[in-house]
């Protein structure tokens, strides 16, 4: 299987009284809380991050676009890929992605994949979520109704502006082009493969498998709660008569790798607590507008929903136990971690395991540790499973002798050293 | 009152209609939250022929997808006062359904008899946003639209069901119709009735619960001084929904308004 390092850069510094004075990390969340300064350092501090990873030998490095949200600091992860696609040589660039729906006009996307796919040498997945209600409803302001038939429209387009050779006009109801003629055009032919995060609605499952596309479920909630959505999809790549190729499916896990199941909790829980306290911390008005989900969708998950609400009012502060139990992060040493990714893996079907190895509140150092452990230890005994599937729904880059690396920056003896300010 | 089915445009859309009484047309038009139970309907059908329509993506009526805006489901109300064979009628629009009465009357001001907007939406003031109503919590949307959460009239209409299925239905309710009033409203209420509500030439009365926490009533003013001639009268201890907080009032009101 294929393994990614997947990055929310979170910021680190929201105050331990967050939950109590605060009402929503996403949306309206406190800008008094952003500190510019620390947001250089963390740019730097998770491109290193990212970087290293592809160092270690991850199959892809993996960014994903979030507005007005303390645990996602990328509204634009275009940037962060752009930025990376510099500094790394092998990892896949898997942005996951672009809302489609958010950019006008959505030629835009179209345009900067395939500059991203140019200056890469061919090593962009191009990701396409519809993105979360928070995002596309409440910060970027567009109708819960009509988001989705937009996305669709947008996708045709971006489609058409990558594999249609002449200048042609498109007439839509969202967008009005006369002349589409996206320059540059991807290296990948006839386009880089598309990725689709999706949670869990019907409509998407069918649209992904008739287009063959790649299904990913992007959930913070781990192997255990994923097994239903999963096995939705699987259901429908049944009935449409395709092959179950893990590979058509990729799933996020966080995990958390040390010494001993004990060392795991010692260094890991505060952070762990941090993210599902605090930035899972979402005022439940901005969680789902009316409308965002099809009353198709509504309809079948009404009864998980009424219980969901329930449960979660009567659920407390979670702990390090309930994570641990619940699968949300698989934790503890090298052996146990691999046991339970690959059992995760086989229960999933999923070929593309997307892991997270930072999160909440973690800082560089610890960050590193469990990358380390993971690539190092980990990672060589999982890779080989589902190596008897063929990935059609993987980069095709440049050959590597051919790939350009960033030159010298070579000055004329008579330059002054240094500049600017 | 009594429901049918009426189709509009050779069935391209499927009109859930509530009809009652004899006498003078009048064409109630709700808000957000769909056709809302309560006696208000029975007491206005006892003076004029009462039609109480779902708009289309509400309660039982489709053909959504066939209106983008504002401007179109206007247009397919004539389309369906043409269905009902009334050359005029008389207004009532609530909220989200006074915004639709004002449009209707300001592009065909010769269909509109009288006009009575009750807590309209359709306007908007930086000084005093409406508030977004879409990111309530139910609880808080209760505490927004009604004086008193814990009158007996508050209670009969808006009080929690008792079974898990009602529930689950009145949650399913919800969604469809604010999914469909997203259509109209998202994000910000004020999609371009100030450009045209200087057509109305109706005689408009505008009725307004004072302590309304969804739509101010100072907004009572800005439709005032748009709207020649135009009337207006506030009702105290009610808030977003007289026709249910103040049933009585409310019908006397607007019956002595349309009748003189």
């Amino acid at each position: 299987m294929k393994l990614h390092f997947f990055h929310l850069m979170p910021y680190r510094f929201l105050p331990d009284d967050f939950t109590e004075k605060h009402r929503s990390v996403w949306v309206d969340v406190d800008s008094e809380l952003f500190d510019p300064v620390k947001g250089h350092e963390l740019y730097n501090e998770n491109l290193d991050e990212l970087e290293y990873a592809s160092e270690l030998g991850f199959d892809g490095i993996c960014v994903n676009e979030h507005h007005q949200n303390a645990y996602g600091l990328m509204p634009s992860p275009n940037l962060m890929a752009a930025a990376l696609a510099r500094r790394t040589e092998k990892s896949a660039l898997v942005v996951l992605g672009n809302s489609l729906a958010l950019y006008n006009p959505p030629t835009r996307v179209a345009e900067e994949f395939a500059m991203l796919d140019c200056l890469s040498g061919g090593r962009l997945v191009a990701g396409f979520p519809v993105g979360t209600s928070m995002d596309t409803n409440f910060c970027y302001g567009q109708t819960p109704a009509t988001l989705r038939e937009k996305y669709q429209e947008a996708h045709d387009l971006v489609m058409q502006a990558w594999t249609r050779p002449e200048v042609f006009s498109f007439n839509g109801k969202y967008t009005q082009l006369r002349y589409v003629n996206v320059w540059p055009r991807p290296i990948q032919q006839p386009h880089p493969p598309i990725w689709i995060p999706g949670g869990g609605s019907v409509e998407t499952w069918e649209w992904v498998v008739r287009n063959n596309y790649m299904y990913c479920y992007l959930s913070y909630f781990g192997h255990q709660r994923g097994l239903n959505v999963m096995k939705g999809y699987w259901d429908e790549v049944e009935r449409q008569g395709k092959e179950r190729n893990p590979f058509r499916a990729g799933f996020l896990q966080f995990i958390a790798v040390s010494e001993s199941d004990e060392q795991a909790e010692k260094d890991y829980a505060e952070h762990a607590e941090y993210f599902y306290n605090r930035c899972l911390r979402v005022y439940p008005g901005f969680a789902d507008a009316p409308g965002y989900r099809t009353m198709k969708t509504v309809r079948a998950g009404l009864r998980a929903q009424f219980e969901r609400q329930t449960s979660q009012a009567a659920a407390g502060a979670l702990t390090w136990k309930n994570f641990v139990d619940q699968g949300y992060i698989l934790a503890g040493s090298p052996e146990s971690v691999a046991q339970q990714l690959e059992e995760a893996a086989r229960a999933l079907n999923v070929g593309h395991m997307m892991v997270l190895l930072q999160f909440g509140s973690m800082p560089p150092e610890l960050v590193r540790k469990n990358t380390e452990l993971f690539a190092k230890e980990v990672m060589p005994r999982v890779r080989p499973v589902f190596d008897e599937y063929q990935d059609d729904w993987w980069i095709n880059p440049l050959p590597e002798a051919s790939r350009m690396a960033p030159g010298a920056i070579s000055l004329p003896a008579s330059a002054p050293a240094g500049g600017g300010a | 009152m009594e429901s049918r089915t009426v189709s509009v445009r050779k069935g391209l859309f499927s009109v859930e209609l509530r009809q009652g009484g004899s006498a003078e047309p009048l064409l109630f038009l709700h808000g957000s939250g769909g056709v809302r139970e309560g006696r208000y309907l029975d007491m206005l059908a006892e003076h004029f022929t009462v039609y109480a329509p779902s708009h289309p993506g509400f309660g039982e009526s489709d053909g959504l997808d066939h209106i983008d805006d504002i401007i179109d489901l206007a247009l397919f109300y004539h389309d369906l006062m043409d269905e009902l064979e009334l050359e005029s009628a008389h207004l009532l629009g609530h909220s989200l359904g006074g915004m639709l009465a004002a449009e209707m009357a300001a592009l065909c001001s010769h269909r509109v008899r009288k006009l009575v907007l009750a807590n309209p939406v359709g306007l908007w003031r930086d000084d005093e946003p409406v508030v977004d109503f879409f990111a309530l919590t139910p609880p808080e949307y209760l505490r927004h639209v009604l004086h008193d959460v814990d009158s007996a009239a508050a209670k009969q209409a808006f009080g929690a069901p008792e079974s898990q299925e009602e529930v689950m239905e009145a949650m399913y309710q919800r969604l469809q119709s604010f999914s469909a009033a997203g259509k109209f409203l998202w994000p910000i209420p004020d999609k371009g009735l100030k450009r045209r509500i200087h057509r109305i030439k109706a005689p408009t009365l505008i009725v307004w619960g004072e302590s309304d926490r969804l739509v101010p009533a100072s907004y009572a003013q800005d439709f005032q001084s748009k709207i020649a001639g135009s009337q207006v009268t506030i009702l105290s201890e009610c808030a977003h929904m007289p026709m249910i907080e103040k049933p009585d009032e409310f019908v006397s009101l607007v019956t002595g308004f349309l009748s003189a």
